[in-house]
């Protein structure tokens, strides 16, 4: 229990996978202009990652290793993302109309969110069993709706604030991101091993 | 090598399969009533009804938030359509929304064109065909004579002129009758 504890402790904190592996950034500076519409992609990233996780562990486990296939990880996977977001869009469509309309436009862009194949070859890398990759899919999932909510509602504020014409729009945004990231490094005593 | 190729290939047929069962699974189907009441208007997309076009006023006639005797384009024949569709009393066209007038078709005088292309971003059917500084002029098929084009032309060159009917724009008229409120 433990080990999976210091897991999404470790995912979600520590080793944050957007500010501290740098994975996921589009979404990151691209939708974190609105609070509204970030926990928007927050939710659809947090389903569409733990069910990719899933599924790429059980396509590698049970596909690619036992037919000795592992070279062709990176494409399998890309494969797999792409059929789940699809079917996830598909079935959100059908059954919730409300949360489709939530997350509508999100989804088809998880697909090309790096965060979600670097979980998928992250697990492999760890040799994470079948429990530890849902874990560690729903922990960097969890960490990157944290950041990305939090980025969001510093953007908002920023909107507002006087900032010098040279540093305006992205430029600023960047500078919070790379504060944000240093104020993440403090993390990293927090879990030894 | 072999193996390789089929894994991905029959993975890719499986994923392909499953999408396709799904995507009938899951199909999502509008309202068809809408439909039904759009194929109804006469699609001149002109906004007398005070929607921005036929398809937005007939959902809002599906939805009960509009009422049918708002089209003067479509006149008579089009709410007694509507009446029929939808089971209820026919009444005459509001008068708010405008009067019913004969089909007509814009032409834009050439010679006065100046070329501002304010009418064809006026046009709902992009029946106005020019460009900046060039003379604009009017496909006559596309054109559904809503007007809209008329009040925004800086220098008054749009006129509505009556279609002529002669053997070729010639069709049997839609059944009319006289409507009018029923007592209550």
């Amino acid at each position: 229990m433990t080990e999976y504890i210091l897991i999404l402790v470790s995912t979600i904190l520590v080793n944050n996978f957007v500010l501290t592996k740098f994975l996921g950034l589009c979404p990151f500076m691209g939708v974190s202009r609105k609070l509204e519409t970030a926990t928007g992609m927050a939710l659809a990233t947090t389903f569409v990652l733990t069910m990719s996780s899933i599924c790429s562990y059980l396509a590698n486990t049970y596909l690619l290793a036992p037919l000795g296939l592992e070279y062709l990880r990176t494409i399998t996977f890309i494969l797999v993302i792409a059929f789940v977001v699809q079917f996830t869009e598909m079935v959100i469509h059908k059954t919730s109309p409300l949360l489709y309309k939530v997350l509508g436009i999100f989804l088809p862009l998880i697909t090309t969110n790096c965060a979600v194949l670097g979980v998928a070859l992250l697990n492999v890398q760890q040799e994470f069993n079948f429990l530890q990759s849902a874990v560690y899919g729903f922990g960097a999932a969890v960490g990157f709706s944290m950041v990305l909510i939090l980025f969001a509602a510093m953007r908002e504020r920023i909107a507002a604030a006087d900032v010098p014409i040279a540093f305006r729009g992205p430029a600023i945004a960047l500078v919070t991101a790379g504060l944000m990231s240093l104020a993440f490094m403090g993390f990293s005593g927090l879990v030894r091993g | 090598m072999i193996t390789a190729v089929l894994a991905l290939s029959i993975l890719g047929i499986v994923f392909g399969l499953l999408l396709g069962f799904a995507a009938i699974r899951f199909k999502v189907e509008g309202n068809p009533l809408v439909d039904q009441i759009d194929s109804l208007l006469p699609q001149t997309q002109c906004g007398q009804c005070t929607y921005p076009g036929c398809r937005p006023y007939a959902q809002a006639i599906a939805n009960g938030d509009a009422d049918i005797n708002q089209c003067p384009p479509g006149g008579e024949a089009t709410i007694q359509a509507l009446a029929d569709l939808l089971d209820r009393d026919p009444k005459p066209l509001n008068p708010e929304n405008g009067i019913i007038k004969p089909k007509t078709l814009a032409v834009i005088d050439e010679p006065t064109c100046i070329g501002c292309t304010l009418c064809i971003q006026a046009c709902p059917v992009d029946a106005i065909l020019g460009a900046a500084k060039q003379m604009h002029t009017v496909i006559a098929e596309e054109c559904t004579g809503c007007e809209l084009c008329v009040a925004p032309c800086p220098v008054d060159c749009i006129k509505m002129v009556p279609v002529e009917q002669d053997l070729s724009t010639w069709t049997w008229p839609y059944p009319v009758y006289e409507l009018t409120e029923k007592p209550a």
